[in-house]
């Protein structure tokens, strides 16, 4: 076999690959319909604002309740004392 | 007749052989390449699927949230405030929200506690978030230890867990009722946390927000568009372990290209002059050159996408999980619904196979440019 046959056998691959990602990606969104359509109900139902993303400190578990005007420990972007501080900027006014 | 695919099959063929000549040079140019696309591609698939899913989440978040504020610091709401925001027309509904932080000092880990607006929990009884029941081993029906505000246990049964699917919003979510709440924190009698505000018109969301701190001075209304913003800004490349994460990728992403662009070795230079010498033309070398990176710049993107996505969407960003988590002791054990920007991967592709191709024509053209005599010389 040609090498320049190995080479596009292994691009075509991994087009192959690609689309099956897309499509599995597709797939997810519908087959996790049901699961969103739950999580939707639970933020209506107890009126959650904020993701549970980082449990460390109340201003990065609920960055959109975080308070803004006290400075040094208390709203995100402040000198940072948890590491989870860094992934999280205060939103653009 | 040779067809111009002919030629290019044949000058691929060569790039191949030349590429292989120098295998574990290549190699691990290559396995470095893939790493750094992966990289990036991870953070791309991990903070695109995340903003998609807060936005569509947060979309259902109450449309204002109105807050006390009190030397800088938020503070307790007293009732009359409700009534008083009541009072302005275009309000729908008001309803005070009771929600707190408890750290237990046994396991070392923060809860969010919430008293629920609609069916509550009744007295003595809680529902827990998935993350809780991991961190403290306990099933539906179980006992949960609670310190109250003067020391004494609080012991309260587990009436529901929250299911896993579910893990992004309520890992650490513990609901109670507001007998319990009360028993565990002592708050001031018709105080609460704050104040979720409903908005007939969504267009006058921003009118009554300025008249409620217009009547109420001490507030600070957070109104929807503000929560969804914040989660947009969230992973913000300016952020500190984006920028250090982006800059190691980018700079080892230059050392290549610079190894690339200040020159060939003395052994390609040779190379290509014995090729001018046999009859290659200037265009047929720069050819070769342009399939070598090409071969390399595309493999290593298309390879280091595919692992991205799997590392991300099969994996759940197993890789980041220590960043993520940070000093908290409760993470959420969440799995993202695959999403794949067709944009992000396009820019990421001309950000990274295209320069490294071009890296790579440059010195040869300067090479090619040259009589092979003084090519070979050299």
């Amino acid at each position: 076999m040609r090498k320049s046959t190995g080479f596009y056998l292994l691009i075509v691959f991994h087009l192959a690959v690609l689309i099956f990602l897309y499509l599995h990606s597709s797939h997810s969104q519908i087959a996790g319909q049901a699961a969103h359509q739950h999580r939707v109900g639970l933020v209506k139902e107890l009126g959650l604002t904020d993701l549970c993303l980082f449990t460390e400190a109340r201003y990065t578990r609920h960055p959109a309740m975080a308070d803004l005007h006290a400075p040094f420990q208390d709203h995100p972007g402040a000198f940072e004392h948890f590491p989870s501080g860094s992934l999280v900027t205060p939103p653009i006014r | 007749m040779p067809t111009s695919l002919d030629r290019h099959r044949n000058i691929l063929d060569f790039a191949l052989s030349s590429l292989l000549r120098r295998k574990w040079k290549n190699l691990s140019l290559l396995m470095i390449y893939t790493l750094i696309v992966f990289v990036i591609a991870s953070l791309i698939f991990f903070v695109q699927a995340l903003k998609l899913e807060a936005g569509l989440l947060l979309t259902n978040a109450p449309d204002m949230v109105v807050q006390r504020m009190a030397a800088g610091r938020h503070d307790l709401i007293p009732l009359s405030y409700m009534e008083k925001i009541q009072s302005i027309r275009g309000v729908g509904e008001v309803v005070p929200r009771l929600w707190g932080y408890y750290f237990d000092p046994v396991f070392g880990a923060n809860y969010t506690l919430q008293v629920p607006n609609i069916d509550p929990p009744e007295p003595g009884n809680v529902m827990i978030g998935s993350g809780v029941a991991r961190n403290q081993r306990i099933a539906s029906g179980d006992v949960m230890a609670f310190r109250a505000h003067d020391r004494t246990p609080l012991l309260l049964q587990v009436e529901k867990i929250f299911s896993h699917e579910s893990e992004l919003l309520t890992a650490d979510l513990v609901l109670l009722s507001e007998t319990d709440f009360q028993a565990l924190f002592n708050l001031p009698k018709l105080r609460f946390t704050d104040l979720a505000v409903t908005v007939a018109n969504p267009r006058e969301l921003v009118t009554i927000a300025s008249k409620i701190s217009e009547q109420l001075p001490d507030t600070r209304p957070i109104l929807k568009s503000e929560i969804l913003r914040t989660y947009d800004s969230l992973f913000d490349w300016r952020g500190g372990m984006m920028i250090v994460v982006l800059a190691g990728a980018v700079l080892a992403f230059l050392i290549f290209a610079w190894d690339k662009a200040t020159g060939l070795s003395a052994e390609e230079r040779k190379e290509i002059g014995i090729l001018k010498s046999i009859g290659w033309e200037t265009a047929d070398v720069l050819l070769l050159k342009f399939w070598e990176g090409a071969a390399i710049s595309l493999t290593a993107f298309l390879s280091g996408v595919v692992l991205a996505y799997i590392h991300i969407f099969f994996f759940s960003a197993g890789l980041f999980e220590h960043a993520l988590t940070g000093w908290s002791v409760l993470y959420p054990q969440f799995r993202l619904r695959p999403v794949i920007d067709g944009y992000q991967l396009a820019v990421l592709f001309f950000l990274s196979v295209l320069p490294y191709t071009a890296a790579t024509i440059v010195p040869a053209w300067m090479a090619a440019t040259m009589d092979p005599d003084s090519a070979l010389r050299s």
